[in-house]
Protein backbone atom coordinates (compact mmCIF):
# COMPACT_ATOMS: atom_id res chain seq x y z
CA UNK A 1 0.00 0.00 0.00
CA UNK A 2 1.55 3.27 -0.92
CA UNK A 3 2.01 5.73 1.59
CA UNK A 4 -0.06 8.38 2.36
CA UNK A 5 0.79 12.11 2.93
CA UNK A 6 -0.91 13.76 5.37
CA UNK A 7 0.85 16.86 5.16
CA UNK A 8 4.14 17.90 3.29
CA UNK A 9 6.30 21.14 3.09
CA UNK A 10 7.94 21.92 -0.10
CA UNK A 11 11.01 23.85 -0.35
CA UNK A 12 9.37 26.29 1.92
CA UNK A 13 11.05 29.61 2.97
CA UNK A 14 9.51 32.57 4.69
CA UNK A 15 10.77 36.27 4.95
CA UNK A 16 9.28 38.81 6.80
CA UNK A 17 9.26 42.45 6.80
CA UNK A 18 11.88 43.97 8.90
CA UNK A 19 10.45 46.36 11.34
CA UNK A 20 11.02 49.89 10.09
CA UNK A 21 13.78 49.06 7.38
CA UNK A 22 13.08 48.31 4.10
CA UNK A 23 14.55 44.70 4.35
CA UNK A 24 13.15 41.65 5.35
CA UNK A 25 14.52 38.80 7.85
CA UNK A 26 14.50 34.99 6.98
CA UNK A 27 12.92 33.40 9.34
CA UNK A 28 12.81 29.86 7.61
CA UNK A 29 14.97 28.79 4.72
CA UNK A 30 14.13 25.92 2.35
CA UNK A 31 12.05 23.60 4.43
CA UNK A 32 11.10 20.32 3.17
CA UNK A 33 9.79 17.14 4.84
CA UNK A 34 6.45 15.10 5.19
CA UNK A 35 3.93 13.72 7.84
CA UNK A 36 2.80 10.38 6.41
CA UNK A 37 -1.09 8.94 7.53
CA UNK A 38 -1.23 8.58 11.29
CA UNK A 39 1.89 9.47 11.96
CA UNK A 40 3.56 11.71 14.86
CA UNK A 41 6.49 14.49 14.12
CA UNK A 42 7.41 16.98 16.74
CA UNK A 43 9.71 19.90 15.44
CA UNK A 44 12.36 21.44 17.99
CA UNK A 45 14.43 24.31 17.82
CA UNK A 46 16.16 27.49 19.55
CA UNK A 47 13.23 30.06 20.21
CA UNK A 48 12.64 32.01 17.18
CA UNK A 49 13.79 29.43 14.40
CA UNK A 50 10.19 29.93 12.73
CA UNK A 51 8.66 26.70 14.05
CA UNK A 52 5.43 28.42 14.68
CA UNK A 53 5.60 30.28 11.21
CA UNK A 54 5.67 26.72 9.55
CA UNK A 55 2.53 25.65 11.42
CA UNK A 56 0.96 29.25 10.53
CA UNK A 57 2.17 28.43 7.02
CA UNK A 58 0.80 24.72 7.14
CA UNK A 59 -2.77 25.91 8.91
CA UNK A 60 -3.45 28.58 5.85
CA UNK A 61 -2.85 31.45 7.71
CA UNK A 62 0.00 32.80 6.25
CA UNK A 63 1.30 32.49 2.65
CA UNK A 64 4.81 31.05 2.00
CA UNK A 65 7.30 33.57 0.47
CA UNK A 66 8.89 30.63 -1.99
CA UNK A 67 7.67 27.01 -1.43
CA UNK A 68 4.30 24.88 -0.94
CA UNK A 69 2.59 23.19 1.66
CA UNK A 70 0.21 20.45 0.54
CA UNK A 71 -2.64 18.69 2.72
CA UNK A 72 -4.26 15.83 2.11
CA UNK A 73 -2.47 16.42 -2.00
CA UNK A 74 -4.12 20.12 -1.67
CA UNK A 75 -1.98 22.99 -1.61
CA UNK A 76 -2.74 25.00 1.07
CA UNK A 77 -3.68 28.51 -0.02
CA UNK A 78 -6.23 29.56 3.00
CA UNK A 79 -7.60 28.24 6.11
CA UNK A 80 -9.19 24.54 5.31
CA UNK A 81 -11.31 22.00 6.63
CA UNK A 82 -8.33 19.28 7.22
CA UNK A 83 -6.38 21.30 9.38
CA UNK A 84 -6.95 22.24 12.88
CA UNK A 85 -4.25 23.67 15.38
CA UNK A 86 -3.99 24.43 18.96
CA UNK A 87 -2.20 26.56 21.01
CA UNK A 88 -0.39 27.08 24.38
CA UNK A 89 -3.03 29.63 25.15
CA UNK A 90 -6.52 27.98 25.09
CA UNK A 91 -8.26 30.52 23.47
CA UNK A 92 -11.54 29.22 24.94
CA UNK A 93 -13.97 31.95 24.51
CA UNK A 94 -15.34 33.44 28.36
CA UNK A 95 -18.75 34.04 27.12
CA UNK A 96 -19.36 29.94 25.79
CA UNK A 97 -19.57 26.77 28.21
CA UNK A 98 -17.47 24.10 27.94
CA UNK A 99 -20.07 22.25 25.55
CA UNK A 100 -20.35 25.54 23.44
CA UNK A 101 -16.30 26.05 23.20
CA UNK A 102 -16.53 22.52 21.46
CA UNK A 103 -18.78 22.98 19.40
CA UNK A 104 -17.33 26.61 18.08
CA UNK A 105 -15.13 25.07 14.83
CA UNK A 106 -18.41 23.17 13.63
CA UNK A 107 -20.25 25.93 14.31
CA UNK A 108 -18.49 28.21 12.18
CA UNK A 109 -18.06 25.20 9.47
CA UNK A 110 -22.13 24.97 9.69
CA UNK A 111 -23.17 21.47 10.75
CA UNK A 112 -26.31 21.00 11.73
CA UNK A 113 -27.08 21.16 15.49
CA UNK A 114 -28.00 18.07 16.35
CA UNK A 115 -24.92 16.53 14.57
CA UNK A 116 -22.48 19.79 16.53
CA UNK A 117 -24.24 18.75 20.00
CA UNK A 118 -23.20 14.61 19.28
CA UNK A 119 -19.85 15.65 18.51
CA UNK A 120 -19.31 17.24 21.15
CA UNK A 121 -20.94 15.11 23.79
CA UNK A 122 -19.00 12.39 22.64
CA UNK A 123 -15.34 14.53 22.63
CA UNK A 124 -16.56 15.88 26.54
CA UNK A 125 -17.06 12.01 27.71
CA UNK A 126 -13.69 10.64 26.18
CA UNK A 127 -12.21 13.82 27.79
CA UNK A 128 -13.72 13.39 30.94
CA UNK A 129 -15.25 16.94 30.46
CA UNK A 130 -19.50 15.71 30.58
CA UNK A 131 -20.18 16.87 34.28
CA UNK A 132 -18.40 20.47 32.97
CA UNK A 133 -20.26 20.93 29.73
CA UNK A 134 -22.15 23.52 30.75
CA UNK A 135 -19.46 25.07 32.76
CA UNK A 136 -17.40 28.23 31.81
CA UNK A 137 -14.01 28.36 31.31
CA UNK A 138 -12.73 30.33 34.20
CA UNK A 139 -14.50 27.57 36.36
CA UNK A 140 -12.21 24.93 34.97
CA UNK A 141 -8.46 24.38 36.19
CA UNK A 142 -5.82 24.99 33.42
CA UNK A 143 -5.37 21.10 32.39
CA UNK A 144 -9.19 20.82 32.14
CA UNK A 145 -9.07 23.95 29.81
CA UNK A 146 -6.57 22.80 27.67
CA UNK A 147 -8.46 19.34 27.13
CA UNK A 148 -11.17 21.48 26.57
CA UNK A 149 -9.17 23.22 23.54
CA UNK A 150 -8.14 19.76 22.38
CA UNK A 151 -11.93 18.49 22.00
CA UNK A 152 -12.35 21.49 20.24
CA UNK A 153 -9.30 20.93 17.81
CA UNK A 154 -10.71 17.51 17.68
CA UNK A 155 -14.61 18.39 16.95
CA UNK A 156 -13.92 19.45 13.70
CA UNK A 157 -12.58 15.82 12.64
CA UNK A 158 -9.27 17.57 11.11
CA UNK A 159 -6.82 14.83 8.66
CA UNK A 160 -3.92 17.17 10.55
CA UNK A 161 -3.34 18.46 13.58
CA UNK A 162 -0.59 21.35 13.90
CA UNK A 163 -0.08 21.38 17.61
CA UNK A 164 2.04 24.49 18.83
CA UNK A 165 3.35 24.20 21.95
CA UNK A 166 -0.14 22.86 23.90
CA UNK A 167 1.43 21.96 27.20
CA UNK A 168 3.77 24.50 27.78
CA UNK A 169 1.46 26.45 30.03
CA UNK A 170 0.79 24.00 32.68
CA UNK A 171 2.11 22.54 35.10
CA UNK A 172 4.83 19.55 35.38
CA UNK A 173 2.03 16.54 36.74
CA UNK A 174 -1.26 18.15 34.65
CA UNK A 175 1.39 18.24 31.88
CA UNK A 176 2.46 14.48 31.99
CA UNK A 177 -1.53 13.66 31.87
CA UNK A 178 -2.38 15.96 29.22
CA UNK A 179 0.76 14.30 27.29
CA UNK A 180 -1.17 11.01 27.96
CA UNK A 181 -4.43 11.82 26.91
CA UNK A 182 -2.73 13.49 23.78
CA UNK A 183 -1.22 9.96 22.77
CA UNK A 184 -3.85 7.69 23.12
CA UNK A 185 -6.15 9.94 21.37
CA UNK A 186 -3.99 10.52 18.29
CA UNK A 187 -3.28 6.64 18.08
CA UNK A 188 -6.80 5.31 18.80
CA UNK A 189 -8.78 8.17 16.64
CA UNK A 190 -5.80 7.75 13.83
CA UNK A 191 -4.94 10.96 13.99
CA UNK A 192 -1.68 12.72 12.27
CA UNK A 193 -0.41 15.42 13.67
CA UNK A 194 2.51 18.26 13.84
CA UNK A 195 3.75 18.93 17.18
CA UNK A 196 6.62 22.24 18.26
CA UNK A 197 7.72 21.76 21.78
CA UNK A 198 10.52 22.89 23.47
CA UNK A 199 10.69 19.54 25.94
CA UNK A 200 12.91 17.12 24.36
CA UNK A 201 11.08 14.36 26.09
CA UNK A 202 7.80 15.38 25.11
CA UNK A 203 9.02 15.32 21.82
CA UNK A 204 10.94 11.74 21.96
CA UNK A 205 8.07 9.78 24.39
CA UNK A 206 5.28 11.31 21.57
CA UNK A 207 6.57 11.11 17.99
CA UNK A 208 7.10 8.81 15.55
CA UNK A 209 9.99 11.56 14.56
CA UNK A 210 11.50 14.18 15.91
CA UNK A 211 12.59 17.25 13.44
CA UNK A 212 15.20 19.54 14.51
CA UNK A 213 15.30 23.16 13.32
CA UNK A 214 18.80 25.23 12.98
CA UNK A 215 18.73 28.99 14.80
CA UNK A 216 17.15 31.58 12.28
CA UNK A 217 16.73 31.38 9.45
CA UNK A 218 15.81 28.12 10.34
CA UNK A 219 16.53 24.84 8.17
CA UNK A 220 15.66 21.10 9.11
CA UNK A 221 19.14 19.81 10.20
CA UNK A 222 18.51 16.84 11.55
CA UNK A 223 15.69 13.67 12.02
CA UNK A 224 15.46 11.38 14.30
CA UNK A 225 13.37 8.16 14.32
CA UNK A 226 12.06 7.30 17.69
CA UNK A 227 11.87 3.73 17.24
CA UNK A 228 10.07 2.74 20.64
CA UNK A 229 6.95 0.96 21.53
CA UNK A 230 4.43 2.44 23.47
CA UNK A 231 3.54 5.84 21.16
CA UNK A 232 0.05 5.30 23.14
CA UNK A 233 1.38 5.92 26.21
CA UNK A 234 4.16 8.46 27.30
CA UNK A 235 4.53 7.33 30.65
CA UNK A 236 5.59 3.90 29.42
CA UNK A 237 8.52 5.77 26.84
CA UNK A 238 9.43 8.02 30.11
CA UNK A 239 10.64 4.52 31.49
CA UNK A 240 12.34 3.44 28.59
CA UNK A 241 16.02 3.64 29.06
CA UNK A 242 16.58 4.76 25.72
CA UNK A 243 14.26 7.80 25.60
CA UNK A 244 17.51 9.23 27.95
CA UNK A 245 19.64 8.45 24.86
CA UNK A 246 17.57 10.18 22.38
CA UNK A 247 16.82 13.14 24.05
CA UNK A 248 20.61 13.44 24.43
CA UNK A 249 21.18 13.09 20.60
CA UNK A 250 18.67 15.84 20.52
CA UNK A 251 20.19 18.07 23.28
CA UNK A 252 23.73 17.65 21.36
CA UNK A 253 22.07 18.68 17.75
CA UNK A 254 20.67 21.74 20.30
CA UNK A 255 23.93 22.33 21.12
CA UNK A 256 23.14 22.09 24.68
CA UNK A 257 25.74 20.64 26.85
CA UNK A 258 26.49 19.43 29.99
CA UNK A 259 29.01 21.73 31.78
CA UNK A 260 31.34 18.73 32.22
CA UNK A 261 31.14 17.51 28.39
CA UNK A 262 34.16 18.42 27.39
CA UNK A 263 36.34 17.43 30.30
CA UNK A 264 34.63 13.92 30.18
CA UNK A 265 35.52 14.01 26.88
CA UNK A 266 31.46 13.59 25.82
CA UNK A 267 28.28 11.67 27.58
CA UNK A 268 28.55 8.17 25.48
CA UNK B 1 -13.13 33.72 49.83
CA UNK B 2 -16.01 31.35 50.13
CA UNK B 3 -19.48 32.62 49.65
CA UNK B 4 -20.32 32.62 53.66
CA UNK B 5 -17.63 34.63 54.36
CA UNK B 6 -17.95 37.32 51.44
CA UNK B 7 -21.64 37.13 52.54
CA UNK B 8 -20.62 37.99 56.03
CA UNK B 9 -18.79 40.75 54.56
CA UNK B 10 -21.06 42.71 52.66
CA UNK B 11 -23.68 42.50 55.40
CA UNK B 12 -20.99 44.45 57.26
CA UNK B 13 -20.43 46.79 54.70
CA UNK B 14 -24.04 47.45 54.07
CA UNK B 15 -24.54 47.71 58.12
CA UNK B 16 -21.62 50.19 58.05
CA UNK B 17 -23.24 52.32 55.11
CA UNK B 18 -27.07 52.48 56.85
CA UNK B 19 -24.98 53.76 60.28
CA UNK B 20 -23.06 56.84 57.77
CA UNK B 21 -26.49 57.44 56.31
CA UNK B 22 -28.08 57.79 59.67
CA UNK B 23 -25.24 60.12 61.07
CA UNK B 24 -25.69 62.42 57.41
CA UNK B 25 -28.77 62.73 58.06
CA UNK B 26 -28.52 63.30 61.35
CA UNK B 27 -25.87 65.61 60.92
CA UNK B 28 -27.62 67.71 58.45
CA UNK B 29 -30.88 68.30 60.10
CA UNK B 30 -29.13 69.53 63.24
CA UNK B 31 -25.98 70.89 62.43
CA UNK B 32 -26.98 73.80 60.56
CA UNK B 33 -28.48 74.96 63.58
CA UNK B 34 -25.84 74.16 66.24
CA UNK B 35 -23.22 75.74 64.08
CA UNK B 36 -25.45 78.60 62.98
CA UNK B 37 -25.50 78.37 59.50
CA UNK B 38 -28.22 80.49 57.89
CA UNK B 39 -31.19 78.04 56.38
CA UNK B 40 -30.48 80.18 53.24
CA UNK B 41 -27.58 78.94 52.94
CA UNK B 42 -28.13 75.29 54.24
CA UNK B 43 -31.31 74.35 54.63
CA UNK B 44 -32.03 71.60 57.41
CA UNK B 45 -33.72 68.41 56.15
CA UNK B 46 -36.81 68.78 57.72
CA UNK B 47 -36.89 72.18 55.63
CA UNK B 48 -35.61 70.52 52.21
CA UNK B 49 -38.62 67.55 53.12
CA UNK B 50 -41.54 69.86 53.63
CA UNK B 51 -39.81 71.69 50.29
CA UNK B 52 -40.54 68.58 48.39
CA UNK B 53 -43.85 68.53 49.46
CA UNK B 54 -44.30 71.88 48.44
CA UNK B 55 -43.03 71.38 45.10
CA UNK B 56 -44.83 68.02 44.41
CA UNK B 57 -48.26 70.13 45.21
CA UNK B 58 -47.24 73.65 43.96
CA UNK B 59 -44.16 73.56 41.20
CA UNK B 60 -45.58 70.43 38.93
CA UNK B 61 -42.41 68.16 40.45
CA UNK B 62 -43.51 65.12 39.21
CA UNK B 63 -43.52 66.57 35.57
CA UNK B 64 -40.62 68.63 35.88
CA UNK B 65 -38.68 65.19 37.00
CA UNK B 66 -40.86 63.03 34.15
CA UNK B 67 -39.16 65.89 31.46
CA UNK B 68 -36.22 65.59 32.22
CA UNK B 69 -36.22 61.39 33.51
CA UNK B 70 -37.24 61.01 29.43
CA UNK B 71 -34.39 63.73 28.10
CA UNK B 72 -31.66 61.33 30.15
CA UNK B 73 -33.36 58.46 28.96
CA UNK B 74 -33.48 59.53 25.17
CA UNK B 75 -29.72 60.97 25.59
CA UNK B 76 -28.49 58.24 26.74
CA UNK B 77 -29.86 55.40 24.89
CA UNK B 78 -29.49 57.61 21.21
CA UNK B 79 -25.38 58.37 22.62
CA UNK B 80 -24.91 54.77 23.90
CA UNK B 81 -25.88 53.71 20.07
CA UNK B 82 -24.29 56.47 18.25
CA UNK B 83 -21.24 55.70 20.35
CA UNK B 84 -21.36 51.55 20.41
CA UNK B 85 -21.53 51.65 16.30
CA UNK B 86 -18.98 54.37 16.27
CA UNK B 87 -16.77 52.37 17.99
CA UNK B 88 -17.89 49.36 16.45
CA UNK B 89 -17.13 50.84 12.55
CA UNK B 90 -14.06 52.78 13.39
CA UNK B 91 -12.75 49.38 15.02
CA UNK B 92 -13.46 47.39 11.64
CA UNK B 93 -11.42 50.42 9.14
CA UNK B 94 -7.69 51.45 10.33
CA UNK B 95 -8.27 53.89 7.52
CA UNK B 96 -11.57 55.45 8.94
CA UNK B 97 -9.74 55.65 12.60
CA UNK B 98 -6.67 57.26 11.44
CA UNK B 99 -8.15 59.71 9.15
CA UNK B 100 -10.92 60.66 11.64
CA UNK B 101 -8.72 60.33 14.89
CA UNK B 102 -7.82 64.52 15.04
CA UNK B 103 -11.49 65.42 14.82
CA UNK B 104 -12.26 63.06 17.43
CA UNK B 105 -9.60 63.75 19.74
CA UNK B 106 -10.50 67.52 19.02
CA UNK B 107 -14.33 66.78 19.86
CA UNK B 108 -13.99 64.88 22.88
CA UNK B 109 -11.54 67.85 24.56
CA UNK B 110 -14.02 70.10 23.83
CA UNK B 111 -16.29 70.54 26.57
CA UNK B 112 -19.18 69.56 25.01
CA UNK B 113 -21.68 71.08 28.02
CA UNK B 114 -20.31 75.00 26.25
CA UNK B 115 -22.69 73.35 23.27
CA UNK B 116 -25.72 73.84 25.18
CA UNK B 117 -26.48 77.50 23.94
CA UNK B 118 -25.58 76.66 20.40
CA UNK B 119 -28.05 73.79 20.08
CA UNK B 120 -30.44 76.06 21.89
CA UNK B 121 -29.81 78.95 18.81
CA UNK B 122 -30.51 76.07 16.64
CA UNK B 123 -33.74 74.39 18.33
CA UNK B 124 -34.89 77.20 20.60
CA UNK B 125 -36.32 75.89 23.89
CA UNK B 126 -37.73 72.68 23.56
CA UNK B 127 -36.25 68.84 24.64
CA UNK B 128 -34.19 68.81 21.85
CA UNK B 129 -30.70 70.78 22.57
CA UNK B 130 -30.85 69.08 25.98
CA UNK B 131 -30.90 65.11 24.42
CA UNK B 132 -28.40 66.36 22.09
CA UNK B 133 -25.71 67.85 25.04
CA UNK B 134 -26.49 64.33 26.32
CA UNK B 135 -25.69 62.31 23.38
CA UNK B 136 -22.97 64.20 22.45
CA UNK B 137 -21.51 64.23 26.21
CA UNK B 138 -22.72 60.08 26.44
CA UNK B 139 -20.80 59.36 22.58
CA UNK B 140 -17.40 59.12 23.63
CA UNK B 141 -16.70 56.74 26.60
CA UNK B 142 -18.64 54.64 25.05
CA UNK B 143 -17.19 55.31 21.57
CA UNK B 144 -13.45 55.00 22.85
CA UNK B 145 -14.37 51.90 25.17
CA UNK B 146 -15.97 49.94 21.90
CA UNK B 147 -12.78 51.18 20.03
CA UNK B 148 -10.29 50.22 22.13
CA UNK B 149 -11.86 46.76 23.01
CA UNK B 150 -12.01 45.98 19.31
CA UNK B 151 -8.02 46.80 18.96
CA UNK B 152 -7.02 44.52 21.83
CA UNK B 153 -9.37 41.51 20.94
CA UNK B 154 -6.80 38.49 20.73
CA UNK B 155 -5.63 38.46 17.22
CA UNK B 156 -4.97 34.22 18.45
CA UNK B 157 -8.91 34.40 18.62
CA UNK B 158 -9.24 35.89 15.39
CA UNK B 159 -6.83 33.44 13.36
CA UNK B 160 -8.96 30.76 15.55
CA UNK B 161 -12.27 31.60 14.02
CA UNK B 162 -9.95 31.92 10.14
CA UNK B 163 -8.71 28.37 10.90
CA UNK B 164 -12.01 27.19 10.60
CA UNK B 165 -13.12 29.44 7.74
CA UNK B 166 -14.73 31.97 9.37
CA UNK B 167 -16.72 34.77 7.44
CA UNK B 168 -15.69 38.47 8.33
CA UNK B 169 -19.25 38.69 9.65
CA UNK B 170 -18.69 35.48 12.07
CA UNK B 171 -15.21 36.92 12.94
CA UNK B 172 -17.72 39.96 14.13
CA UNK B 173 -20.36 37.96 15.88
CA UNK B 174 -18.47 35.51 17.61
CA UNK B 175 -15.22 36.62 18.79
CA UNK B 176 -15.02 40.77 18.72
CA UNK B 177 -19.09 42.35 19.59
CA UNK B 178 -18.88 39.29 22.60
CA UNK B 179 -15.27 40.75 23.35
CA UNK B 180 -16.21 44.27 23.67
CA UNK B 181 -19.04 43.40 26.20
CA UNK B 182 -17.10 43.98 29.42
CA UNK B 183 -15.63 47.56 27.91
CA UNK B 184 -18.79 48.64 26.63
CA UNK B 185 -20.82 47.78 29.60
CA UNK B 186 -17.97 50.24 31.22
CA UNK B 187 -18.21 52.72 28.83
CA UNK B 188 -22.08 52.95 29.43
CA UNK B 189 -21.99 53.14 33.61
CA UNK B 190 -19.73 55.73 32.75
CA UNK B 191 -22.50 57.10 30.19
CA UNK B 192 -25.37 57.12 32.16
CA UNK B 193 -23.92 59.37 35.21
CA UNK B 194 -22.76 61.79 32.05
CA UNK B 195 -25.65 61.77 30.72
CA UNK B 196 -27.67 63.51 33.13
CA UNK B 197 -25.20 66.14 33.23
CA UNK B 198 -25.46 66.91 30.12
CA UNK B 199 -29.52 67.35 30.48
CA UNK B 200 -29.06 69.67 33.24
CA UNK B 201 -26.48 71.89 31.85
CA UNK B 202 -29.07 72.29 28.50
CA UNK B 203 -31.54 72.82 31.01
CA UNK B 204 -30.20 75.56 32.92
CA UNK B 205 -29.02 77.37 29.85
CA UNK B 206 -32.98 77.79 28.29
CA UNK B 207 -36.52 76.46 28.79
CA UNK B 208 -39.09 76.09 31.44
CA UNK B 209 -38.91 72.32 31.90
CA UNK B 210 -37.29 70.26 33.70
CA UNK B 211 -35.02 70.12 36.76
CA UNK B 212 -32.50 72.12 35.51
CA UNK B 213 -35.41 74.89 35.15
CA UNK B 214 -36.25 74.44 38.58
CA UNK B 215 -33.02 74.35 39.68
CA UNK B 216 -32.28 77.70 38.54
CA UNK B 217 -35.60 79.13 39.37
CA UNK B 218 -35.19 78.51 42.77
CA UNK B 219 -31.65 79.96 42.33
CA UNK B 220 -33.61 83.52 41.61
CA UNK B 221 -36.00 83.25 43.95
CA UNK B 222 -32.66 82.29 46.80
CA UNK B 223 -35.00 79.19 47.77
CA UNK B 224 -32.36 77.02 48.58
CA UNK B 225 -34.81 74.21 49.64
CA UNK B 226 -35.67 73.93 46.05
CA UNK B 227 -32.66 73.73 45.16
CA UNK B 228 -31.62 70.89 47.32
CA UNK B 229 -34.33 69.20 46.27
CA UNK B 230 -33.88 69.46 42.41
CA UNK B 231 -29.89 68.46 42.90
CA UNK B 232 -31.68 65.51 44.96
CA UNK B 233 -34.62 64.54 42.10
CA UNK B 234 -31.38 64.86 39.59
CA UNK B 235 -29.13 62.55 41.74
CA UNK B 236 -31.77 59.99 41.69
CA UNK B 237 -32.37 59.99 38.43
CA UNK B 238 -29.05 59.48 37.68
CA UNK B 239 -29.14 56.56 40.31
CA UNK B 240 -31.73 54.09 38.50
CA UNK B 241 -30.07 54.91 35.27
CA UNK B 242 -26.76 53.48 36.51
CA UNK B 243 -28.22 50.64 38.30
CA UNK B 244 -30.47 49.59 35.25
CA UNK B 245 -27.19 49.56 33.40
CA UNK B 246 -25.38 47.30 36.36
CA UNK B 247 -28.98 44.94 36.16
CA UNK B 248 -28.64 44.50 32.21
CA UNK B 249 -24.87 43.91 32.55
CA UNK B 250 -25.01 41.05 35.28
CA UNK B 251 -27.20 39.69 32.87
CA UNK B 252 -25.19 39.93 29.75
CA UNK B 253 -21.52 39.32 31.61
CA UNK B 254 -23.19 36.23 33.52
CA UNK B 255 -20.38 33.93 32.34
CA UNK B 256 -17.75 36.90 34.21
CA UNK B 257 -15.71 35.57 37.30
CA UNK B 258 -18.34 36.72 40.27
CA UNK B 259 -16.97 40.06 41.16
CA UNK B 260 -17.70 42.10 44.11
CA UNK B 261 -20.99 44.66 42.65
CA UNK B 262 -21.77 45.76 45.64
CA UNK B 263 -18.93 47.74 45.16
CA UNK B 264 -19.57 49.82 42.18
Amino acid sequence: MPKVLRLEYRRVSMRFPEAGGRGSVAAIEDVSFSVEDGEVVSLIGPSGCGKSTLLNIGSGLLSPSAGEAYVDGERVVGPNAHVAFMLQKDLLLPWRTIAQNVMFGVEIQGHPAPERKRRAQALLESFNLAEFADHYPHQLSGGMRQRAALARTLAVDPSVLLLDEPFSAVDAQTRMMLQRDLALTLMRAGKTALLITHDLTEAVTLSDRVLVMSRRPGRIIDEIAVDLPHRDDPIARRHDSRTAGHVTRLMERLDIAPARYAEAGGVR
Amino acid sequence: MNGAARGALARKGAAASLALLVVFLAAWEWGPGLLRIPTFIVPPLSMVYAEFFRMLHLNNLVVHTGVTAAEVLAGFALGSLLGALGGYLLGMSRVAELALSPYILALQIAPKVAFAPLFILWMGFTVYPKILVAILIVFFPVMINVLTAIRAVDPDLVNLARSFKATRAQIFWSIEFPSTMPPLFAGLRIGSTLAVVGVVVGELVGGNLGLGYLLSFGEGQANTPMVFVSILMLTLIGGIAYVLVIVVERRVLHYMPARAYGGI
